[in-house]
């Protein structure tokens, strides 16, 4: 169902599906690691039928996630490449958390902003992916100084990812017309033209 | 209140205080490794008690059976041949769960109430509230704790918390046939222990001691040493153990740290749109984009 057919396409369907499977598993995995990581999180454990459940399937919802995060990166890697424009663009970021936009360098499909969350969470996922393996008891049996490290590290590196993408998340509210874009793929041409000018100029041919 | 004897005064995961008004004595149990021979009968009395048999295991050329700790045995002893004042010595040490007064699987256990420590000083695994995430292992200086294979559960000695709590002493202890090892309070095992170790040094044994490290806060199970400067030469006893650094910082410092820092970005997000206002698309770009679309 299309609203207006001169909105612009910034999302496939299958881009959406990915970027959702990697959501649903970060979800679940940011509540159960939570559980593990401070007792005043323990009770989310319920959300997963109980302690035992949660410590069972988290390592599990952790492997999908780094797979399907891997097709998601291999998918925008090469759009979110960091030029001159989105370092000017990083260096001015407060006026745009001022709420400020006017003077901000014109951007591609993704702002500077989006490229460093981008490359962060991909370190991210990288780090936890190797440290949970290291603590996947289950499956490994690693030496104890290698597991005391990989805990610290699975933790750190989590509280980082978790903190990021509540920034993340909140940015998509903040933005108006924005979420639509991972729901069902469309923004509106105003939408580009303000907070994507140099994509607007290349999707429409609009050269003004 | 549970029996007085079980007043627990540590609990895993678990932020608040325990009950701590009654108070209760510390209990220790000494291993004089010196006046051991190998017999293996206290093996032989944990499985008894606890009703736990492990495995039948094959020979390894060497008389440890079996050859090591697992979740059905809590206890094993390890035999150690070392030359020592060019001579050969046969050192035996009966090793298991040491009781930390500091315990680290309990400062790394995520599942609250799975890893208590009793006010006596006795540091015991609840297995229905275990999880097997196996942090209790991650967090053990003396690499004690075993995950079985058939429920997924952590397992150690537990000093038979359960016949200390009703005055017994621990079976191994009972069936020690040559009283190496003593139970009683831990005033009276250091007691003890001295009077062992004065012995021993009156023998030639000058460097003989007690192996209580304050590293863990001291242990509930202690050892009587004939070269307690040389505690690796007893099957790699550490030598100042202490719960990991790395244990520490993620059981510790990072846990109130990332909470907060993690809250902070939330509240800071919310109040960020509260007080900026949202990123909305300007009316004057979307007015001038709507007539071009009327064109």
């Amino acid at each position: 169902m299309i609203r207006n057919p001169r909105d612009l396409a910034r999302y496939t369907a299958q881009e959406r599906a990915n970027h959702w499977m990697v959501g649903i598993c970060f979800i679940l995995l940011a509540l159960s690691g939570l559980a593990f990581f401070h007792p005043a999180f323990f009770p989310l454990t319920q959300l997963f039928g109980g302690g035992t459940w949660a410590r069972i399937l988290h390592p599990y919802v952790g492997v999908f996630m780094a797979i399907s995060f891997l097709a998601m990166f291999l998918r925008f890697k090469d759009l979110n490449r960091m030029t001159p424009a989105d370092k000017e663009w990083l260096s001015r970021v407060r006026e745009m958390v001022d709420g400020d936009d006017h003077n901000m360098p014109d951007q591609g499909k993704y702002n500077g902003g989006q490229k460093l969350m981008f490359w962060v969470l991909a370190v991210c996922v990288l780090l936890l992916f190797v440290s949970g393996l290291i603590m996947w008891r289950a499956w490994f049996h690693l030496p104890v100084g290698m597991v005391r490290l990989g805990s610290v590290l699975h933790a750190a590196t989590a509280a980082v990812m978790i903190a990021f993408v509540i920034v993340h998340i909140y940015a998509a509210i903040w933005t108006k017309g924005t979420i639509r874009a991972m729901w069902y793929g469309t923004v509106t041409r105003a939408w580009a033209k303000q907070h994507h000018r140099a994509w607007y100029r290349q999707t429409t041919g609009d050269h003004r | 209140m549970a029996l007085q004897s079980l007043d627990i005064a540590r609990r895993s995961a678990t932020t608040t205080p325990m009950p701590s008004v009654r108070q209760a004595i510390e209990v220790a149990k000494l291993i004089d490794v010196s006046t051991c021979i190998g017999c293996k009968a206290c093996q032989a009395a944990c499985m008894e008690w606890n009703d736990i048999r492990d495995e039948v295991g094959g020979c390894r050329g060497v008389y440890d059976n079996p050859a090591d700790l697992s979740p059905k045995s809590w206890t094993v002893m390890r035999f150690a041949e070392v030359e020592q004042n060019g001579k050969l010595e046969w050192l035996i040490r009966k090793d298991g769960c040491m009781h930390c007064a500091d315990p680290g699987c309990l400062k790394s256990c995520p599942a609250p109430g799975a890893i208590v420590q009793y006010a006596n000083g006795i540091v015991d695994f609840h297995q229905e509230n275990c999880i097997g995430c196996g942090y209790c292992i991650t967090g053990c200086p003396f690499n004690i704790p075993r995950i079985s294979k058939e429920d997924g559960k952590a397992y150690k000695c537990s000093l038979c918390s359960d016949r200390v709590a009703v005055g017994q002493a621990p079976a191994c202890v009972k069936t020690c046939p040559t009283g190496a090892i003593q139970f009683g309070s831990k005033e009276q095992m250091k007691d003890y222990a001295d009077h062992r170790i004065q012995d021993l040094k009156a023998r030639g044994y000058d460097k003989a001691g007690l192996y209580d490290p304050p590293g863990v806060g001291g242990t509930h199970v202690m050892y009587v040493l004939h070269h307690a400067d040389q505690p690796e030469l007893y099957a790699n006893l550490p030598q100042e153990p202490s719960i990991s650094p790395l244990v520490s910082l993620w059981k510790g410092f990072a846990k109130p740290l990332a909470t907060m820092a993690l809250a902070a970005v939330t509240l800071g997000s919310l109040f960020h749109y509260v007080t900026k206002g949202p990123n909305e698309v300007s009316k004057e770009l979307e007015d001038e984009l709507e007539k071009e679309e009327a064109k």
